[in-house]
């Protein structure tokens, strides 16, 4: 049978330098935090990075790694501001920012093998600037622009459980964006809550959950808690408390450097015990809007 | 009867919300959000309002609160949501940084896009909004600095500029409604989609928001007083803000008559 595990080093060891990397999540919500903490621990640089943002985002642009990012929002939801996208974007880190909905569009055009696909998103703005345009050939006679594939050349998804196969359950409240940055990937590498025997996933019943077949995926690594301080609902909630921490690890490169010391140059055991241990994630009460 | 500001605003945003039809309504912030609750509490029970994250409820889900389950009625993951707003069945009442003359908005950066002054949260999904369905605005502090001369630093949505759109035609969703703020309510309905001041909340003078507003606003003939919430309206949106978010939404919870 088919064994694609691997440990979370050894899918940052796939990875290459000036990779165009799509992370997936939204935001505060099932984010593969484990992995962007070992990314940002490695020797990997000049990173274009695709991403609904959170933290994902704010952690490797403090560490130095995006070249380029590609967004439409970086944001910490119930905080607005990502503190550390905020001083890399007025530091000038390159961008190229669109609305949400394109980059869903160009996602998934990479994932149609498109090179582009229509639409009317960008009209009157200035997110379309430098989009060529296209003209409808019926009788309409509109013209629309033409969002361009955003072609990934590695997806990194957080899912709840997978197989040794790549069969995948996704069972957050929303699936997000996870598939289509799945399918817009030339390698897709996940980590999951738990790794488990393809009987355990019960998929008969549990296919809604299913979000890509396994030949999608590439490298599947098990990471208990692997999206805090994200939420991986429904497993574990946001950790809000611990996302105020990361703030205020921003506040100064003292205060960045010991927020360093502390939750990312330290492994998963070592990091799991010092945001307050396994039972205090699982005890995370639900966020409220 | 006494009112907050806080109040006398839901009120006024709720009307973003008339004769709209069977639509989800999105506010985004607590006094938009409240504004689309007492809409479906009262005038429009169609409406379609989720718990702030991917359910929708039958009863609208209070700031703070979580949806119980037995009043979830539809599911809204992020994926249909853009299906809903390209589709044109959704009508959402939004909180820039900048708004300019012609409805332009900003949420991406002040200053230089490149190198910003100070870099704010991102377009996110203004744009295809702006041309897909009905948005009206809340901006909670009138002044010079929301209100700009010239254009927003980035334009996020598009407005009523063809200078800026695709082969100079209107795009065919572009339907901007109100502009709610602490000094007043205004709406596009002067010549040539012109910002014109609606009503003036108590006590506020046309002069006042003229000289927080920096370009000229249509003003017509006697301008109207926001009208006063109703102690009907009072009682429904204290049920409907079971923890009493609209007393922090503004900075130490004004009255809503100055005088």
């Amino acid at each position: 049978m088919l064994d694609k595990r691997m440990s979370v080093e050894e899918i940052v060891g796939q990875l290459s330098d000036g990779m165009t990397i799509g992370i997936g999540g939204w935001a505060t919500r099932r984010k593969p935090m484990a992995l962007v903490r070992a990314i940002a621990r490695s020797d990997l640089k000049d990173l274009t990075v695709v991403a609904y943002g959170g933290p994902d985002v704010g952690l490797l642009a403090a560490a130095g790694k995006i070249r380029k990012l590609v967004f439409a929002f970086v944001s910490l939801d119930h905080i607005l501001i990502e503190p550390h996208f905020r001083a890399a974007r007025q530091a000038g880190l390159p961008v190229w920012e669109l609305d949400e909905g394109m980059v869903h569009w160009g996602l998934r055009a990479a994932a149609m093998r498109m090179p582009f696909l229509p639409t009317r998103i960008g009209n009157g703005t200035q997110v379309s600037e430098g989009l060529k345009t296209v003209t409808s050939p019926y009788e309409d006679g509109e013209e629309f622009y033409a969002m361009p594939a955003i072609k990934l050349d590695a997806a990194l998804l957080h899912v709840h459980r997978s197989d040794q196969q790549g069969n995948t359950l996704t069972l957050s409240p929303d699936p997000l964006f996870d598939e289509i940055m799945g399918r817009a990937a030339d390698k897709v590498y996940v980590t999951a809550e738990k790794v488990v025997p393809t009987a355990d996933l019960n998929m008969a019943a549990n296919t809604r959950y299913n979000l890509w077949e396994r030949n999608v995926i590439t490298g599947v690594a098990e990471a208990p808690f692997g999206a805090h301080p994200t939420s991986a609902a429904p497993d574990y909630e946001l950790d809000l408390g611990h996302l105020k921490t990361y703030v205020e690890g921003a506040a100064s490169p003292e205060a960045w450097a010991a927020y360093r010391a502390a939750y990312l140059d330290v492994d998963d055991a070592q990091y799991l015990a010092a945001v307050g241990g396994p039972a205090h994630i699982a005890a995370l009460n639900p966020p409220t809007y | 009867m006494s009112y907050s500001l806080a109040e006398l605003i839901i009120v006024a945003c709720a009307q973003t919300w008339r004769d709209v039809g069977e639509v989800a309504a999105f506010g985004a912030g607590p006094l938009p959000r409240l504004g689309a609750s007492l809409a479906k509490a009262t005038f429009a029970p169609q409406l379609m309002l989720t718990d702030g994250e991917c359910l929708y409820a039958t009863e609208p889900v209070a700031p703070g609160t979580r949806v119980e389950p037995g009043n979830v009625e539809g599911w809204s993951p992020y994926d249909r949501t853009f299906l809903t707003v390209w589709g044109g069945k959704r009508v959402a009442m939004v909180g820039p940084t900048q708004l300019d003359r012609f409805g332009q908005t900003n949420i991406s950066a002040i200053g230089d896009h490149e190198r910003p002054k100070t870099a704010l949260v991102g377009a996110r999904g203004f744009p295809g909004n702006s041309i897909h369905h009905p948005n009206s605005f809340f901006i909670p502090t009138h002044n010079t600095r929301a209100f700009v001369a010239g254009e927003v630093d980035y334009v996020c949505m598009a407005g009523y500029n063809p200078a800026r759109w695709l082969g100079g035609k209107t795009p065919i969703g572009l339907d901007l409604g109100l502009i709610v703020t602490n000094l007043a309510v205004m709406d596009f309905g002067g010549p040539d989609h012109a910002i014109r001041v609606v009503s003036l909340h108590p006590g506020v003078t046309f002069e006042e928001v003229q000289a927080n507003t920096g370009f000229e606003l249509h003003r017509e003939g006697e301008i109207p007083t926001t009208p006063a919430p109703t102690a009907e309206e009072l009682a429904v949106i204290d049920r409907l803000d079971a923890k009493g978010a609209r007393r922090k939404a503004l900075k130490d919870d004004p009255p809503g008559d100055r005088r």
